[in-house]
């Protein structure tokens, strides 16, 4: 229908003059910084990994102060999963962090399913984030999903534990995940290099898809970008300490030998980190948030509740893009298919059926009339037989009294006889009438015809 | 409305640098690109066509339309045009035939169904259970230019009529189109007019937003000339040593952009300059919104269950599956009973049939009965004259012979007598 569908296929046109949509980046701007921002961010990692400091380091903010301390002044006794939500200002600018922190994470002696809280927290964001996206009435949907999970790597210098590996697995398809390298300040630079080779090559043969930096058309920006991905994981030192060096006030490590610090990128990667985490690359770890992560645990919470129920072959085989309505859609169309064939099917045998009965109806009927025009045929003949009986007797019955007059008539004849002569003589009388009785079939009609001969004298 | 409402407020002891915030989203909507889809109503001959070629500085599309359609069909165009380093993936919609029926009883049917169509579109999109939303080419109208005829006197019934019928469904900006046929005088009490028979017939035409502080004056001082008055034009005329867009008359030269001859640099500062995201974003938390509320609410979707707890989707889901199969179930049964119902009925029928039938032949038996009664009564009667005959007959035989024998005598005695 040409009415509803917009044609997909553009034209390039050439402007001849200012327009003015060359504002929209500018609209959009203004929108953005009117509307605010918000950001969550999870840290996981086994307590004293100096995951609060970080968090400090980077938000330059006493997030974990000693009226809201950070985890691991909380002694936990199983892993927990805990919120903090601060809004912070900058140029005009509003956002409202939430920092996920998860206590007690790996620090049981049997860590066995400790990612559980956490993947079941990511899970029920997702969930309350689906449910407020499916209501009839949406109001502004606030966004609680993790946007981005740190994930602290104690610095052995080893390679990665067997839980550090287990836990990337799980959530790898989850959430950004980005591995850390924490309190590199244990590590020499040469070490830290080792280690971090080796913790890639662990992270590369068991397949963890850590969080990438989208490419771009920029060469700049990719330049940089791959200087980055040479750096991975990054190695990160924080502090909540603000120490002077070289009449400089910066926060650092102080130690007997020196001061480590922390936006030092000789000294760590911090900088690197924050510059990509908050700076640069922080809208995108929630575009693929939401659309990565959240569409595949979407998509696979929908096919189960539109295919529960459902052939579960046919359902593999075609899991598709259709909306759990379009199923039910699709399924009402299939019904209304089935109900129609099942409707003439049962018509058909209805029909069938009537007509056998009618047939044998009309059969019946057929028959009992025939015998009836039988019967009444055997009537008719018994009738005609009759009646050409009482013919033939009334014939004869009229005959035999003619003949009894004409007796009569001899006697009256032959008595007047001796008293008078006649004109005709007896036998010539008898003759007459002996003509017509003796043929009586020479009479046309069935009425024999009698002569009435009148022997009077004239 | 606001992000950050309830939550703790900390002081930053130095720049973090989430104020790229804005930039960094800015940079990923320009790598996407924008999308915009402008709906011109109105008769043909207002000059929808050349106010877009004005307003885009570009020849869009089009033959001029005959005035013989029989109805209102919508054309649409996209176009993709840049200007700097911004994509702008522009769709303009026509109405083709608008207002040249003799009946527009149903001219606005057309139009309604357009845009619900978009709407539905982007709907199934969003249901899909693998959708890809950040890629869908966005086809909802974000803005509806309602062209008003100069006439210097009022509405018509049809404007009036359609007008009520979109103002839920689209953002109305209504323009008096040609407007250089109309004198300023004439012009001031036409927008009044205009405007007050807008408000008394509750039609919702679009306010540009003042809610945010740096557009707040510009916008609500351009809420005050609406509706704008228009002249579009794509020829060039030369004034001082510029050439500007114009028309030229006998008595003097139209120039489009020069604010004292009409609103069309108002139009393009609010339309396009200032406020074509909002009309992006009002179209979609607004107008799609209750599109979708609508529809869903149509379907029986509900947000709470009787006794108020809040569904879950999953639940949701669930219970309008199992409405949907028992109602599917229900129907099944309900065909077979009424098979079963004609079946009964069929054969009531049919015992019916039989029954006269046999009560027929029954009847004619009784006939047949009857008739062979009398056959046989006449057979006996007639019998019965045969054997009174018979006797008859043997009696006057009888008669007869003694009579001859005698008369056999007495012929002899006349014989005789006569011999004598």
């Amino acid at each position: 229908n040409n009415n509803e569908c917009l044609s997909l296929q553009s034209q390039q046109k050439n402007l001849e003059g200012y327009v003015g949509f060359a504002s929209l980046p500018n609209q959009v701007y203004r929108k953005s910084v009117k509307r605010g921002f918000e950001f969550t961010l999870m840290v996981v990692g086994e307590s004293g990994l100096g995951k609060s400091t970080l968090i400090n380091s980077l938000f330059l903010t006493d997030l974990y102060s000693a009226e809201y301390p950070g985890p691991s002044h909380r002694i936990k006794k199983t892993v927990q999963v805990e919120q903090s939500k601060v809004l912070i200002k900058e140029g005009g600018v509003q956002l409202l962090l939430t920092i996920v922190d998860t206590p007690g994470f790996g620090d049981a002696v049997d860590n066995s399913n400790c990612w559980q809280p956490i993947i079941d927290h990511i899970d029920s964001k997702f969930e309350d984030y689906l449910n407020s996206e499916s209501r009839v009435n949406r109001r502004q949907m606030p966004d609680s999903r993790i946007h981005c999970c740190l994930y602290f790597i104690a610095p052995s210098g080893h390679g990665l534990k067997p839980l550090d590996i287990e836990f990337m697995k799980r959530l790898h398809e989850k959430v950004n995940v980005i591995p850390l390298i924490a309190k590199a300040d244990t590590l020499t630079p040469e070490e830290c290099q080792q280690f971090k080779k080796q913790i890639m090559r662990e992270i590369q043969e068991h397949k963890i898809k850590i969080y990438e930096f989208p490419e771009t058309d920029d060469e700049e920006e990719n330049r940089l970008v791959k200087k980055i991905k040479d750096k991975l994981p990054l190695a990160v030192v924080g502090s909540n300490t603000i120490i002077e060096v070289n009449s400089k006030r910066v926060r650092g490590r102080q130690y007997p030998w020196g001061v480590a610090e922390v936006e030092n990128s000789d000294h760590c990667d911090f900088t690197i980190l924050r510059d990509m985490l908050i700076r640069t690359h922080m809208q995108d770890l929630k575009d693929v948030t939401n659309n990565v992560h959240y569409e595949n645990y979407r998509s696979r919470k929908l096919a189960a509740v539109t295919y529960n129920g459902v052939d579960n072959n046919r359902a593999k085989g075609q899991l598709c893009t259709k909306s759990p309505l379009a199923q039910m859609e699709e399924e009402r169309r299939e019904h209304v298919t089935k109900m129609k064939k099942m409707e003439m099917e049962m018509e058909q045998v209805f029909e069938m059926k009537v007509k056998e009965k009618v047939q044998k109806l009309k059969d019946s009927e057929a028959e009992l009339q025939r015998r009836h025009e039988q019967m009444k045929k055997n009537l008719e003949a018994q009738h005609k037989e009759l009646e050409e009986k009482r013919r033939v007797f009334e014939e004869e019955r009229a005959n035999w009294e003619v003949q009894q007059r004409l007796e009569q008539q001899k006697l009256e004849a032959s008595r007047y006889d001796r008293h008078s002569p006649s004109l005709f003589s007896r036998s010539d009388c008898l003759a007459l009438t002996n003509a017509s009785i003796k043929d009586p079939t020479s009479c046309t009609n069935t009425t024999t015809v009698g002569f009435t001969v009148s022997v009077s004298g004239a | 409305r606001y992000v950050g409402e309830g939550a703790r407020a900390v002081p930053l002891a130095g720049h973090v640098g989430f104020d790229s915030m804005p930039d960094q989203l800015v940079n990923k909507s320009v790598n996407h690109g924008f999308c915009f889809n402008i709906l011109c109503v109105g008769e043909t001959g207002l000059g929808k066509s050349t106010l877009m070629d004005t307003l885009f500085n570009t020849k869009f599309e089009g033959e001029p339309t005959q005035h013989n359609q029989p109805g209102v069909t919508l054309k649409s165009n996209t176009y993709e045009l840049q200007e700097s380093n911004v994509r702008l993936k522009l769709t303009v919609v026509n109405t083709v035939g608008f207002g040249d029926q003799i009946n527009k009883e149903d001219s606005y049917k057309s139009i309604v169904e357009f845009i619900d169509a978009q709407f539905e579109a982007y709907l199934q999109e969003e249901l899909k259970i693998k959708r890809t939303l950040h890629s869908y080419h966005d086809t909802r109208i974000h803005a509806c230019l309602y062209f008003i005829a100069p006439t210097g006197h009022s509405l018509k019934s049809l404007d009036l009529v359609t007008m009520k019928k979109l103002d839920s469904k689209v953002n109305i900006i209504p323009i008096i189109a040609k407007s250089d046929a109309i004198s300023k005088s004439e012009l001031a009490k036409f927008k009044i007019k205009i405007t007050s028979e807008l408000v008394s017939n509750g039609v919702q035409i679009y306010q540009f937003p003042t809610d945010d502080e740096s557009v707040a004056e510009i916008n609500s001082t351009m809420n005050s000339h609406l509706p704008f008055a228009v002249v579009g034009s794509t020829e060039e005329v030369k004034i001082g040593n510029k050439m500007v867009k114009a028309r030229q008359y006998p008595w003097g030269t139209v120039q489009v952009e020069n604010e004292n001859h009409c609103d069309f640099v108002k139009l393009r500062e609010m339309l396009i300059r200032v406020n074509m995201e909002d009309l992006r974003e009002q179209t979609h938390t607004r107008h799609y919104e209750l599109y979708r509320r609508c529809k869903l609410e149509e379907m029986g979707f509900k947000d709470t269950d009787p006794d108020s707890k809040p569904f879950s989707l999953q639940e949701t889901y669930e219970a309008k599956r199992n409405e949907f199969m028992g109602e599917l179930q229900k129907k099944e049964e309900e065909m077979r009973q009424m098979f079963v119902q004609r079946v009964k009925e069929k054969e009531a029928e049919l015992k019916e049939a039989e029954k006269e039938l046999h009560e027929k032949f029954d009847r004619l038996k009784k006939l047949h009965q009857d008739e062979k009664k009398k056959v046989e009564e006449k057979k006996k009667s007639l019998d019965d004259e045969l054997n009174m005959f018979k006797q008859k007959k043997t009696a006057a035989e009888l008669l007869q012979n003694q009579a001859q024998q005698a008369g056999g005598s007495t012929t002899l005695k006349r014989d005789k007598e006569r011999k004598k």
